[in-house]
């Protein structure tokens, strides 16, 4: 029964490296996690040890909520990141649904228009973005934030998307308008449960960029209102003193609410597509 | 109620034409199948009559009434899918009955009408289970029981039995004979078998690359096809087509079905060597390669014994010969 795919040689070969390439992946994140539980002179004598009674220590997290608005923080980048997904989503797979189910003049290129942010960076745009945002009195609001995101987020998601939508069955669509249903109706209830696992794998491409992007919410909004989570973590990055503490307390409070969403999408992703629809 | 006219019905994709001027009526109460090869038009076809598809140009009229731009819901039709096409979300019952909800009829009415049609289609079981826990047999039997529910003027199948393995595929093209001849309604069946259409037809009506070739009975099609692409395509197996100027004959092409030609090991019209025989029990068809005819295929009734490489004589039966012009039409 020794087939050539599954040999033991092989078998402990292809663990050995997929164990050596999550203990490099998930490195940093345990040094950063394990650091976040010593005392300062605890993380500077012995990094690479877990934390002992002597060097174990809270005051990197009680520093951090006392520091007060660090909950507030979170809310901030909870808010923006939960709703530029939802707006990824829901625009995404309207452009998607209607590109790839009806025929209209310049639909491949709109298609092509709609991908190209895929190729060409958002951030390229700041100044442009910067002086619309200024112009609209959007400065220093979550809603900036969310606009800038869900403008990043759409073009993969259309890309993807419509490409998992071109395979929905015609017939199922088609007993839908023969049975009298609106177009919102089929995309609604027949085509989105079926492309249900795709959404899921655009939510979590789009929620961790946006989750830990600095640069837009340094540029747009600073205010002590509407800082996010990363940029509320510069605060103990100073010119001078830097309180490592804090910082690693912050990153890794800041892990936690991507891994509930992370866990929550990777569910979707594997419960596969509903059976039974078609043959 | 349940009539049909097409008038000069054209379609077009971009620039590739499917369907080239289409005219067709189809009367109250009437069977008709759709047959030809695949990719010929015969579901953009119906999808037109369904509206699913607008036309190019051309009319679509059912029950006197232009439906040419009425949306789908309202054309009064129902549709039978290849793929069954049942909403995976929703139990046997709620299938059947969201096309009647959403034309908001009354619950206890929805209830009578599911209840005549699950029984008809010995669906009563299954009433609370999702697609997903039915086999294919039972899904598409609830995609024609949705079909029931609406009482609709018209009912499409589109290879209904495609999908389905061989046994089963015989038990359902019964049921949807009896279901005709129960609800007398007026059905339009499109399939490339040649059998589900010769079984199940009033009329069939035979397309090729987006035109008409024939329409008629199933025996009228059988005894006279109009042409060669007709003459082929009905029967089984395939009719022996032969190059005209090989028997010295004035006509383009000779044609000769299997069954209309007997065979004999001492003398007849075409001399042969047996090429392969098959052994059904109720006939055995054999393959001849023939001096004078080429490769032709003999069917013969009962048992045959013929082993390859065996010489064998062929006769047509002059009765039963057709011949075709340069055109592939018949020539009288
Ligand atoms: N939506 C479409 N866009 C472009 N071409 C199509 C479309 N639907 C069908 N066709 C073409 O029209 C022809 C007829 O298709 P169809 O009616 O499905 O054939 P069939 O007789 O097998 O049911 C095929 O060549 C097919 O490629
Ligand atoms: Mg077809």
């Amino acid at each position: 029964m020794s087939t050539a795919t599954r040999s033991l040689p092989r078998t402990i070969g292809a663990h050995a490296i997929l164990l050596t390439y999550t203990a490099i992946a998930l490195f940093p994140v345990i040094l950063v996690i394990m650091n976040s539980f010593k005392s300062r002179a605890g993380i500077f004598g012995e990094p690479l040890t877990p934390p002992t009674p002597k060097t174990f220590d809270l005051i990197g997290y009680t520093t951090v909520i006392g520091q007060g608005d660090f909950i507030h923080y979170f809310q901030n980048s909870l808010v923006v990141t939960v709703a530029s997904l939802f707006f990824v989503l829901l625009f995404g797979a309207m452009a998607a649904f209607a590109l790839s189910e009806y025929r209209f003049r310049g639909n491949t290129l709109m298609g092509l228009y709609l991908a190209l942010g895929i190729m060409i960076p958002i951030r390229l745009g700041t100044v442009a973005i910067l002086q619309l945002m200024v112009a609209s009195g959007l400065v220093n609001t979550l809603t900036a934030l969310i606009l800038v995101y869900t403008a990043q987020g759409l073009p993969l998601a259309v890309f993807i998307l419509s490409e998992f939508m071109k395979q929905v069955s015609d017939d199922l669509k088609n007993a839908g308008r023969i049975d009298g249903l609106s177009e919102y109706t089929i995309f609604f209830r027949l085509v989105l449960p079926l492309v249900r696992p795709s959404m899921a794998t655009v939510a979590v491409f789009t929620m961790i960029p946006i989750w830990n992007d600095l640069w837009f919410p340094l540029i747009l909004a600073p205010s002590e209102e509407t800082k996010t989570v990363t940029l509320g973590a510069q605060l103990f990055l100073g010119q001078f003193v830097t309180n490592w503490n804090a910082i690693l307390a912050a990153l890794s409070l800041a892990i936690m609410p991507v891994l509930i969403l992370y866990v929550i999408f990777s569910r979707q992703l594997i419960r596969g597509i509903t059976s039974g629809a078609v043959k | 109620m349940g009539s049909l006219k097409i008038e000069n019905v054209k379609k077009a994709f971009g620039p590739v034409e499917v369907l080239k001027g289409i005219n067709l009526e189809v009367t109250d109460g009437e069977f008709v199948v759709f047959v030809g090869p695949s990719g010929c038009g015969k579901s953009t076809l119906l999808r037109v009559i369904a509206g699913l598809e607008d036309s190019t140009s051309g009319r679509v009229v059912i029950d006197g009434e232009d439906v040419s731009v009425t949306p789908p819901a309202k054309r009064g039709i129902a549709m039978v899918f290849q793929t069954y096409a049942l909403y995976p979300h929703l139990t046997v019952k709620n299938n059947m009955g969201l096309g009647l909800k959403q034309a908001s009829t009354p619950a206890a009415e929805i209830d009578r009408r599911i209840g005549i049609a699950s029984s008809m289609l010995s669906l009563e079981p299954y009433l609370e289970r999702r697609p997903a826990e039915l086999s294919g047999g039972q899904r598409q039997r609830v995609a024609i029981g949705r079909a029931v529910v609406r009482e609709p003027k018209l009912f499409l199948f589109d290879e209904p039995l495609s999908n389905l393995d061989a046994a089963l595929r015989v038990n359902t093209r019964l049921e949807i004979a009896q279901l005709h001849r129960r609800l007398k309604a007026t059905m339009i069946y499109v399939t490339h078998d040649q059998v589900e259409a010769m079984t199940l037809a009033d009329k069939i009506v035979v397309l090729n690359a987006g035109k008409i070739e024939q329409i008629g009975g199933p025996m009228q099609l059988y005894n006279s096809p109009a042409n060669e692409f007709v003459a082929g395509f009905i029967g089984s197996p395939k009719m022996n087509f032969i190059d005209g100027a090989r028997l010295g004959e004035t006509a383009n092409t000779i044609g000769v079905r299997p069954e209309h030609l007997t065979v004999d090991p001492k003398s007849g019209a075409w001399k042969g060597t047996v090429v392969h025989a098959e052994h059904l029990g109720a006939d055995t068809n054999l393959y001849l390669d023939c001096e004078k005819a080429g490769l032709i295929t003999v069917r013969i009734f009962g048992v045959y014994n013929a082993e390859p490489g065996a010489t064998l004589y062929a006769t047509p039966d002059p009765a039963k010969t057709y011949r075709f012009g340069a055109d592939g039409k018949v020539l009288k």
